[in-house]
């Protein structure tokens, strides 16, 4: 904003002298400014539309005349109803239970993974380099009714070990590729001295490796986090049965009574369940975005 | 790429022969371990990804029942399912939707996307941050919960979108109830859910084009047509074909927002291929025939992977 200012304060001197690259560039910044203010109005409506229907009594909500856009009498009520409703604070507990487990898991599996393909060659590894890459290309909708058919074999249909199994084909391949790339940018003198200091492999990768590579695990595991957390394929596909569904599939079927709509319900569930991301999204950001944009750039 | 030429500095070519064994012997013992180390990544996609491939491929040649091959008339043993999807009208519907849905959704977020990127690339890089916070917030929401929202802002009865165009005078939309409304609600809320990570990666590749190539254009007294035709897109094409064609993997494949939003209504018109899959393999009963009918994304996914595998090794050795 500060710059608006200083533009504006070198307004004199543009009707002066040829300044038209400079009012150019004025007109552009506001051009620029009034672009993003309405695309923000419209990219953040869903969600704002949201609140507002989840502050809303049921009544109120039926009530077709008015304006939906405003809240009359703001109430918390149904919040108040999901958080004491113990089939939702099951859904939690399941998305949090898998979604630990899930991360844990990819974080182990892709780090060990990335250390011996950044650093060790071996016959075959710039093959599975690659193929750790097409595999992060493969959608988890292309795979799903033969895994339904695998996971229903080992007896894990409606259970949430059966999730547990199966999320690792969506954040393994990307959190390893990602950390191929983050472990081959640390210079290799690093890895020199520590040989020479008669270090072993695992204190190696213990002390040198994720430490310095301590960003990329970040984003790596922010990654594998909000992949498990909005995994909605699978849930939907292996888990009927409530007691076992995460928070996505949870809020998106049984939340929604037969042909009854509670929408105050719904919304409230679905903003409660979008929480933990945005959280992490919120306090991390450059991270996210490190994670984001890794995929086309590091490896 | 990561593992080229990594283990040499650590091997000097030392005459001396007891040394040289002990290394060797280093040597046989890091590839142990490095095998041992990627076990875990190999059991994921082998176990995860290249079976259930083979299988899935398998199980789309079996009859309903799963007692043996799904018979053909014109088309040998086994590709029964194949033939019936390719006589069914719906299928092809699926087909053309598919396309439609993908084409149209990636080609609009690619447009906002990038416009963002652009707008964001021209205001001072302090208030950057705070924007570029704000729009990415649809792509951080799960697309499955988001989309409820959408759903009820498109409600029959209470849609808040159609009130507003009732305050400013525009006629009614059936958004989900008929065909093409449907249709574009759809991508409506692709575009939403997608143009943010467009605009993240615009945004970085906008950043690493050098200042100095504006400096020179200016000077030579380019307009900002020219400079958007001539500098900004070139240095910029390796990224945004990447990011493209990753985005019509996706969007092909997606999923959540379909069964969200219309679930395939109105009359199957709005079916996807991964929707129409879960409806006939899992909701059906026909896991066969669901099988067949995910197997048809295969070829398309596979052509963009090449390129994307392609774009993504190029701009490496760029970067080199």
């Amino acid at each position: 904003m500060s710059a608006t200012v200083a533009t504006n304060r070198d307004m004199p001197s543009l009707y002066g002298k040829a300044g038209s690259l400079r009012s150019e560039r004025r007109w552009a910044l506001v051009w620029a400014y009034i672009s993003l203010i309405i695309s923000a109005i419209i990219l953040l409506t869903p969600p704002v539309y949201m609140l507002i229907t989840s502050l809303k009594t049921s009544a109120e909500i039926a009530d077709q005349k008015g304006n939906p856009w405003i809240v009359r009498n703001p109430t918390l009520e149904n919040y108040w109803e999901l958080i004491t409703n113990s089939l939702f604070q099951g859904f939690f507990i399941n998305s949090v239970i898998v979604t630990l487990v899930v991360v844990a898991l990819t974080m182990v599996i892709s780090i060990l993974a990335a250390f011996a393909l950044a650093r060790m060659r071996f016959w075959g590894s710039q093959v599975l380099a690659t193929g750790v890459f097409l595999t992060y290309l493969v959608p988890d909708t292309l795979l799903f009714i033969p895994l339904y058919q695998i996971v229903g074999g080992l007896g894990l249909l409606n259970s949430i070990w059966g999730l547990v199994l199966v999320y690792p084909t969506l954040t393994v391949p990307f959190c390893t590729w990602i950390m191929i790339g983050y472990f081959a940018s640390i210079p290799k003198e690093l890895d020199e001295a520590a040989l020479i200091d008669g270090a072993t492999w695992p204190q190696m990768l213990l002390k040198i490796f994720v430490p310095v590579a301590l960003p990329g695990i970040i984003a790596a595991t922010i990654f594998a986090f909000t992949v498990s957390w909005a995994a909605f394929v699978y849930p939907t596909a292996f888990i009927t049965t409530p007691d076992q569904m995460p928070l996505t599939i949870g809020v998106v079927s049984q939340l929604v009574r037969g042909d009854v709509f509670v929408w105050g319900q719904i919304t409230a569930g679905a903003l409660l369940a979008a929480l933990p991301p945005v959280i992490v999204y919120a306090f991390l950001m450059d991270y996210y975005i490190a994670g984001l944009t890794a995929g086309a750039t590091k490896g | 790429m990561a593992a080229d030429a990594s283990t040499a500095p650590i091997m000097p070519s030392a005459p001396n022969s007891g040394r040289a064994s002990s290394l060797q012997r280093l040597a046989r013992r890091r590839s142990t371990i490095a095998v041992l180390m990627t076990i875990p990544l190999l059991v994921v996609l082998i176990g995860l990804v290249a079976y259930p491939a083979g299988y899935g491929i398998y199980l789309s040649t079996l009859n309903r029942r799963m007692t043996g091959f799904m018979e053909g008339e014109w088309l040998p043993n086994g590709l029964g399912n194949f033939e019936i999807l390719f006589e069914s009208e719906t299928f092809w519907a699926v087909a053309w939707q598919s396309c439609i849905f993908a084409i149209s959704a990636v080609i609009l977020k690619a447009l906002v996307g990038f416009w963002l990127a652009h707008m964001l690339h021209h205001i001072p890089a302090k208030g950057q941050r705070k924007w570029r916070g704000m729009l990415l917030v649809p792509w951080v929401i799960p697309p499955a919960l988001s989309t409820l929202g959408w759903w009820w802002m498109f409600d029959p009865a209470y849609s808040s979108i159609n009130w507003l165009f009732q305050v400013v005078g525009i006629p009614q939309v059936p958004w989900l109830g008929e065909k093409w409304w449907a249709r574009l609600s759809i991508i409506i809320v692709n575009v939403w859910y997608g143009a943010p990570f467009f605009m993240i990666m615009y945004l970085a590749a906008l950043k690493s084009v050098p200042e100095q190539l504006y400096e020179a254009a200016a000077i030579d007294g380019a307009t900002s047509w020219q400079r958007l035709r001539y500098v900004t897109l070139p240095m910029m094409a390796n990224i945004i074909s990447i990011t493209v064609l990753f985005s019509l993997i996706v969007t092909f494949a997606n999923y959540d927002i379909v069964r969200v939003l219309t679930n395939g209504g109105p009359r199957d018109l709005t079916h996807v291929f991964a929707s129409y899959a879960f409806q006939v393999g899992i909701l059906s009963g026909n896991i066969p025939r669901g099988a067949a009918v995910s197997l048809f994304m295969f070829p398309i996914l596979a052509i963009c992977a090449f390129f994307v595998l392609r774009g993504v090794t190029r701009r490496n050795k760029e970067q080199m």
